[in-house]
């Protein structure tokens, strides 16, 4: 075998670092289920981990979701009052506010993945300390600390064996938490300061010019119900965005 | 022959099986050699189902020894690189 003997020499390495400890086997099982009641802790962080980390990235979406939304709105008021430029700029930003709705969809599916993960990674493991508890107790019971010794072996060897794999598997699911809550931090800024420009990439002089226009907007709206109300003749088309 | 998928589980399996996941091996370290990391992925997912398919899950409560552990089923080319690295690292000790 290439790969996997060599993946499983990785694995047994780590285990013999807790076999190592046996003086009197009888502790070492104590030992070794203490860790263990330990690694459940960590399997249950994880998972609250997780969850959390969901949530978080389901409030972005749904953020960015209204934004685009808004976004939508906006371009149909830019047309109606003949801003054809304008337009074309909010429905940009739109189309990049749902880009990073549709990134975060497959992020948050990933996430639910590992929160599967971990909870059969819990309920595996909190019945193989249970079985372990069981052995343990009846063999401290019945034998000598030089019987134990054989008895255990098997049993402890295999223990470790599942407490390494589960190391193992919630290293990775929070390494793959952590890497998306570092990218939900950035969203988080970008959606606050009402950018998107990991997505438009460079499109920040579009975004500042939108604003603008948006709020000239508002303020041609305000000027002509001002106009109206004066009775004062309408303006002419405001003048076209110079491009660029 | 007990046969584990690291971060997902124990399986017996038999050695028509057993010959089945070797001759995969080969190919998978052949294709970290050519870094191939599309064909890694591929063979690494299709070793993982030969063993999920063929295998006989070892019981929930029992406490069992493996005597192979498979990578982690989302590994990736570079990941197996850096286990080999360690591993190397290991058997010098």
């Amino acid at each position: 075998m290439g790969l996997i003997s060599r993946m499983s020499t990785v694995i047994k390495a780590k285990v013999s670092n807790l076999l190592d400890r046996a003086e009197d086997p009888r502790e070492t099982m104590d030992y070794a289920y203490q860790k263990q009641l330990e690694r459940l802790q960590d399997v249950k962080r994880g998972i609250v981990e997780v969850v959390a980390s969901r949530r978080r990235l389901e409030l972005q979406a749904a953020t960015l979701q209204a934004n685009a939304s808004k976004l939508d709105g906006q371009a149909r008021q830019a047309l109606a009052s003949g801003r054809e430029d304008l337009a074309r700029l909010a429905l940009q930003r739109k189309e990049a506010a749902l880009a990073q709705v549709q990134g975060l969809d497959g992020q948050i599916a990933d996430l639910e993945q590992q929160q599967e993960k971990l909870t059969a990674l819990e309920e595996r493991l909190s019945a193989k300390v249970e079985a372990f508890r069981t052995r343990k107790e009846m063999i401290k019971a019945q034998y000598s600390a030089a019987e134990a010794q054989v008895k255990i072996g098997e049993s402890l060897t295999g223990l470790s064996e599942e407490m390494a794999d589960v190391g193992l598997a919630v290293d990775r699911a929070r390494e793959k938490t952590e890497s998306l809550q570092a990218r939900a931090g950035a969203i988080d800024e970008l959606v606050a300061a009402g950018t998107l420009e990991e997505t438009t990439g460079g499109q920040d002089m579009l975004e500042q010019q939108l604003s603008r226009i948006t709020a000239g907007q508002n303020v041609e709206r305000e000027l002509e119900e001002m106009k109206r109300q004066l009775g004062l003749p309408k303006a002419a088309a405001p003048k076209q965005l110079k491009e660029g | 022959m007990i046969i584990r998928i690291a971060t997902e589980g124990q399986y017996r399996i038999g050695g028509k099986t057993l010959s089945k996941v070797g001759d995969i091996d080969d190919r998978l370290l052949a294709a970290m050699h050519s870094e191939d990391k599309a064909e890694f992925s591929k063979l690494l997912g299709s070793l993982i189902d030969v063993v999920r398919k063929e295998g006989q899950p070892i019981p929930i409560d029992e406490i069992v020894e493996s005597d192979l552990v498979l990578p982690p089923p989302d590994t990736s080319l570079e990941e197996a690189r850096r286990l080999l690295t360690a591993t190397r690292a290991a058997t010098r000790l």
